[in-house]
């Protein structure tokens, strides 16, 4: 186990040292000038108005519960797919059951308009 | 194995993927979208980038042109007359040792193809130092350089920080993304096990090799693909925590905007996979690479690549989809989508900090295509190749003319050429992917948000779950 994963460690070790040396150099090099022109909040031009945090539409939120919802399902059909030949046709029939219940899930919130960004 | 030599091991390996991927592969992905969009959209291509060779370097490489120049032409015409005699030969000459010039018939031969071949490189190396060297002594190397310069610019730009922005997660953001698109690599294998006691022999085609083994990717994982998954599933963090910290509206806008659609399209992306799991029975990537490897469902070909197969050839389809989506590449570029958010959640950004989220982008982009090519087309798979050698369909041998060279059905190779040629063979089919998505980029416009979030929900995911269960009754139905 250990050994499996040391190399995993190693790289890690690597990636979070080539993200900290470009961070770094990101930080250094570059000259600092700062004006009260570019602390203002850019929006190509237009003057900011109102608050920096607005209200964003409840539709984000939908799709993180329905995101919640199917990759638990995207979880267990993974095990399921691996064991698929030694589970046959009953497998495929108790996963067909609760790919069923999923799509009715499915199909309950496309009907309650869950999924529609147009309104 | 000793503690040490995994170490040293994984150490070499992640070295190989660092200078492939971020030194070999991220320019050439700069530099082909630079040519792309120069190509299709008019712009500014990579040649602007430049090294101005200093004055004395430019006389004496202008001195070489004219000598170049003139002993290409010398030799040209030195082979067209050595052609001539031979044709004079063949048409006019009725004996049987006769002579050209006072020049034999094998003398002509070799002085014809010696000839041409001098002319031919003189005539390249002409052409290549008129390339490389423009009028104003600009060396441009076809453009090669921009990566560089572009890097070079961006850490010497002002590295600015918003006064109102929250600092750490500010500062945080960027270093998020570029971790874990690098440690998707872990699993990921470029060739097959490296048998250390063959390296210079012929490894026997088939049976148990004994000895010592070096598996070609850094870690050899039993969750295989489900590590990948779980380390760029946190990608989404990087870009939604950007985007909030950023102290602007169109930010945090863009940040929202990528955290529903990676979110959506890492459900899709996973889904789209799980028929190829069904298929190679493996989670393993090595594993399904030597699936691929293994069987065969044509006659006289040695493996199958996924693809061929007909649920996967769909299942492609999907996954692509999803996976240019995954990387909110265009047309799926909502969340930085210039046109209606300003630059999205990299607005605040700047210099190399802006850079690294680009550099997570690309290097997310070389990932999967490096997924696609080992599920969907072998991986480090050859047509015909085996660990002990070519063995091209049928049984024949023929000899090449003039020479003792025989040409066979069997070409056995030394152990260390078959797994180079493999390592090239998967490289070329990742940079074959990586081109194919660089020209939809500059080929399609860009999806309404409605859209891109209807094909995800409404398209891409009920048509990878029937797809699913249509691989599976397939497989249950063949197997009996």
């Amino acid at each position: 186990m250990f050994a499996e994963y040391l190399p995993v460690f190693l790289l890690l070790l690597v990636a979070v040292g080539v993200a900290i040396f470009m961070f770094t150099m990101a930080s250094l090099a570059g000259p600092k000038n700062m004006t009260p022109e570019k602390a203002i909040p850019y929006e190509a031009g237009s003057n900011t108005t109102g608050a920096r945090h607005i209200r964003l539409s409840i539709k984000f939120y939908l799709t993180a519960i329905l995101f919640v919802v199917f990759d638990i399902e995207a979880v267990f059909l993974y095990p399921w797919a691996a064991m698929f030949r030694r589970l046959g046709w009953q497998g495929l029939i108790e996963m067909v059951l609760f790919l069923a219940v999923l799509g009715v899930t499915l199909v309950y919130a496309w009907r309650k308009g869950a999924l529609e960004w147009e309104k | 194995m000793e503690l040490w030599q995994i170490i040293l091991a994984a150490l070499l390996k992640i070295g190989f993927i660092i200078a492939v991927v971020v030194g070999a592969f991220a320019p050439v992905l700069v530099w082909a979208e630079r040519r792309q969009s120069a190509m299709m959209q008019d712009r500014v291509g990579p040649h602007r980038a430049a090294l101005t060779l200093p004055g004395w370097a430019v006389d004496l490489v202008d001195s070489t042109v004219r000598p170049l120049f003139a002993g290409a032409v010398l030799c040209g015409l030195v082979a067209a007359l050595a052609g001539f005699g031979i044709f004079w030969e063949f048409v006019f000459s009725t004996e049987a040792d006769s002579t050209f010039m006072g020049v034999s018939h094998e003398g002509l031969y070799i002085l014809g193809a010696v000839a041409t071949a001098v002319a031919g490189a003189l005539f390249v190396g002409h052409k290549v130092h008129a390339g490389l060297v423009d009028a104003g002594g600009k060396v441009r190397i076809i453009g090669l350089l921009h990566p560089l310069a572009d890097a070079l610019k961006m850490i010497w730009k002002e590295d600015f920080v918003p006064p109102k922005a929250d600092k750490f997660l500010h500062a945080i953001a960027p270093i998020i993304t570029v971790i874990p698109a690098v440690l998707t690599f872990a699993v990921i294998p470029f060739s097959d096990t490296l048998f250390l006691d063959y390296l210079t022999d012929v490894v026997p085609r088939d049976g148990v090799i004994q000895g010592a083994t070096v598996p070609m990717q850094v870690a050899n994982l039993n969750v295989g693909i489900l590590f990948i998954f779980a380390v760029a599933g946190t990608g989404v963090i990087g870009a939604a925590v950007g985007g909030y910290a950023s102290d602007n509206k169109f930010s945090l806008l863009g940040g929202i905007r990528a955290a529903s659609q990676m979110v959506s399209y890492e459900v899709a992306l996973g889904l789209t996979l799980v028929p190829c799991f069904m298929i190679y029975d493996t989670l393993r990537l090595e594993e399904m690479v030597m699936w691929q490897h293994t069987h065969s469902f044509v006659p006289g070909f040695a493996g199958t690549w996924g693809i061929f197969l007909p649920p996967l050839t769909i299942g492609f389809i999907l996954y692509l989809t999803a996976a240019i989506a995954e990387t909110k590449r265009v047309p799926f570029d909502l969340p930085e989508g210039e046109s209606e958010l300003v630059g999205g959640y990299l607005t605040e950004y700047s210099g190399m900090k802006f850079g690294m989220f680009f550099t997570g982008e690309f290097v997310e982009v070389v990932a999967l295509a490096a997924i696609a090519a080992i599920i969907f087309f072998g991986g480090w798979d050859v047509p015909f190749l085996f660990r002990s050698g070519f063995d091209l369909p049928g049984e024949w041998a023929f000899t090449v003319p003039l020479t003792d060279w025989v040409i066979a059905d069997q070409i056995l190779l030394q152990h260390w050429f078959v797994v180079v040629i493999q390592l090239v063979a998967f490289l070329g089919k990742i940079i074959a992917l990586i081109f194919f998505q660089l020209t939809l980029r500059w080929s399609l416009p860009r999806f309404r948000y409605d859209q891109v979030m209807a094909l995800c929900w409404k398209g891409l995911l009920p048509l990878s779950l029937v797809l699913i269960l249509i691989t599976g009754i397939g497989i249950l139905v063949l197997n009996q």
